[in-house]
């Protein structure tokens, strides 16, 4: 089979729910696939789930990197919160936008070194490492803003909420920007495999010569520089930094995002692909109950009932069982990849 | 000595520092009244952390405590308002609702064989959303019952009050030593926590276990609700976001290990104490501002994880198990 039909099958799970949502939503809402131009921008519901999903997929990038080396990240919502809170101080204090942008981005980076040396060098279970910034993160957060919401009107920070290049909004075009360099550098190099085979065996991997120290703290920085990115999107577009909500419960999401994206939480295989695709099916999801005129207080009972679903088609007691129950091996093969890919 | 004991003397003796030098600068601080504020004001974060810290030493995570409280708290205040049954009822209604909530999850994580991480986020979306659509208004609890259940303490010499739900919070702790030291249930949980495998070598019934493990977490998160609403005297689905990790960090600092196999339920009161005390101080100094408090646990919490990294280094027992 073609590598290409490959990776066509992966995402094909992913797709088809994508595909069930926005269906779904569009025969409920006639005028869901309307979109304008106004104002040299583009408008419609479409538009709108690619936008506001844009911090939960960058988020979900870095994740999924993360989770590929059998981790987990919860500070990235915290950390989104500094980055934000800092992108505001430094644009109030005049350090002018470049400046500004890099001690951001620089926050994060920070921020993932820290997780990373913790998880990588100190080998504390990665769970408990980023626990300690997602505690203390929005106190830090808070420090910055002095417990104020920090408001800026600055047109150039504005810009990468709520601004737009070729009629297409900032923050859909630096998901996309970074989702494909991401992908490019994983997947054209062998850093990806890498990544693979630290989450299905760190040690097995270090004994056959992987830096694991280094790419480990590799990811979590990467995760934190996403982060770091969806933090100044979301300050951008309420144009002010909120350091006890932005981004708040983002990390679950940006996990669910990745859940849904098949990759497994054990670590090993991944697809950046399929939890951005992810990304937009929770989006798609909170958007459709909002139009639908649901009440949003469904939207949590609905993801929790996504989780479920996803639990049972990953869970190793039922792939054994639906393998025991295939007619003949050959077939039970198959049955194992779809239940993998599912 | 025990190495094992290591970890819950050095919270002890972080407590008592932190006591000290609390005392010295506010003298009043050593009053029975505040201390009969600290354990009213943590006493359903401590009840909800006994039941973290089996779960912990399980070796698992429960994510799904503070929705759990928050879904008590509306299910009490609109079952109050709309039907005419009895608190008292109500509370056995509701503790059988989350004690079998918990062991649903307990049973997915056993049967299905999922990171119990992911299990109860499902568990903590799934309360909080039955919490929003029983009610997004905060409902009051207007009911005589609640009045003596607020009114009645024990006035402690020097005129502090021991209050009912800061009573309860030390039955909870008292009732929680037992369960891990003195039954074969706690045993149980110690056995799973060292490796799954070795204890069903052992005999240990580590289905049963795990999902009584979850199902007493349950339990104690729906006694923690009723405690939360006692408290408030009001139900709100939004109240108590980000409990679970209150208590999973009071559990830390209270010296239990994150890998499961080790810790006592006593270390995580002086936990809920120290976090508590920490509060105490910032409303005490006045000009604290209160983010301080994440930034002191945060950095507390990190202190704890290296001192336990370094114990189990420095005893070389155990090795670290993945995830």
């Amino acid at each position: 089979m073609s590598v290409f039909k490959l990776f066509l099958r992966r995402i094909m799970p992913q797709l088809i729910t994508l595909a069930l949502v926005v269906g779904l939503i569009a025969i409920m809402f006639p005028g869901f696939f309307d979109i304008s131009i106004a104002n040299g921008r583009l408008y419609g519901s479409p538009i709108d789930i690619l936008n506001r999903g844009a911090p939960v997929a960058l988020l979900a990038i870095g994740m999924t990197l993360v989770i590929a080396t059998g981790g987990i990240d919860l500070s990235v919502g915290a950390v989104m919160a500094i980055c934000g809170a800092m992108a505001a101080w430094g644009i109030t204090e005049g350090y002018g936008l470049g400046l500004t942008l890099m001690m951001a981005l620089a926050a994060g980076l920070a921020c993932g070194l820290w997780n990373g040396l913790l998880v990588a060098v100190l080998g504390i279970q990665p769970i408990v490492a980023t626990l300690i910034l997602m505690v203390a993160g929005r106190g830090i957060a808070q420090l910055i803003t002095e417990g104020a919401i920090l408001t800026f009107n600055h047109e150039g920070l504005i810009f990468f909420g709520s601004g737009s290049l070729f009629t297409i909004p900032t923050p859909i075009i630096i998901a996309i920007v970074t989702g494909a360099l991401v992908t490019l550098i994983v997947r054209r190099s062998a850093l990806g495999m890498l990544i693979e085979a630290i989450g299905i065996n760190l040690r097995a991997s270090t004994l056959a010569g992987v830096n694991t120290r280094v790419l480990l703290i590799a990811v979590y920085m990467a995760s934190g520089l996403c982060a770091a990115l969806a933090g100044v999107i979301a300050a951008a577009d309420i144009r002010g930094a909120d350091a006890n909500n932005a981004g708040l419960w983002l990390e679950l999401d940006a996990i669910l995002a990745v859940v849904i994206g098949g990759t497994s939480l054990l670590g090993g295989r991944f697809s950046l692909i399929a939890s951005l695709i992810g990304a937009l099916i929770i989006q798609a999801i909170n958007t459709g109950i909002l139009l639908s005129g649901f009440p949003p207080e469904f939207n949590l009972i609905i993801k929790a009932v996504i989780i479920l679903v996803i639990l049972v088609l990953q869970s190793p007691t039922i792939r054994t069982m639906v393998i025991f129950l295939s007619p003949a091996p050959v077939s039970a093969a198959e049955t194992e990849k779809q239940a993998v890919n599912q | 000595m025990n190495a094992r004991l290591l970890p819950l003397l050095a919270t002890l003796v972080i407590f008592l520092v932190a006591y000290a030098i609390c005392y010295a600068q506010y003298p009043a601080m050593l009053s029975t009244r505040v201390i009969g504020n600290l354990l009213t004001d943590n006493a359903f974060l401590g009840i909800v952390a006994v039941g973290m810290t089996f779960v912990i030493i399980s070796g698992g995570i429960d994510l799904s405590v503070g929705s759990v409280i928050a879904f008590s708290g509306v299910f009490i205040a609109v079952m109050l308002r709309d039907t005419g049954l009895h608190p008292a009822v109500v509370f056995a209604l509701l503790l059988m609702l989350t004690t079998l909530f918990g062991a649903a999850m307990g049973g997915v994580i056993h049967f299905l064989e999922m990171p119990p991480f992911i299990v109860t986020l499902a568990g903590m979306f799934l309360a909080r959303g039955m919490a929003y659509v029983l009610s997004i208004d905060s409902v009051p609890i207007t009911h005589e019952f609640y009045e003596i259940l607020q009114r009645s303490y024990w006035l402690m010499p020097g005129k502090g009050r021991l209050t009912l739900i800061g009573g309860m919070m030390l039955i909870v702790f008292i009732a929680g030593i037992m369960l891990a030291h003195r039954t074969r249930f706690g045993t149980n949980v110690y056995a799973v926590g060292g490796g799954v495998q070795t204890a069903q070598l052992m005999g240990v019934p580590v289905g049963r276990t795990t999902i009584g493990i979850y199902a007493l977490s349950g339990f104690l998160a729906g006694l923690a609700g009723i405690v939360f609403s006692i408290y408030t005297s009001a139900g709100y689905s939004l109240a108590t976001v980000g409990v679970e990790l209150d208590a999973i960090a009071a559990v830390v600092i209270g010296g239990t290990l994150l890998t499961g196999g080790s810790g006592f339920v006593a270390g995580t009161l002086i936990g809920v104490l120290i976090m508590g005390l920490i509060q105490t101080y910032i409303i005490f100094d006045g000009t604290l501002s209160s983010w301080w408090t994440k930034i002191l646990i945060g950095l507390l919490l990190f202190a704890f994880i290296v001192l336990q990294k370094g114990l189990v280094w420095t005893t070389g027992k155990r090795r670290m198990a993945g995830g």
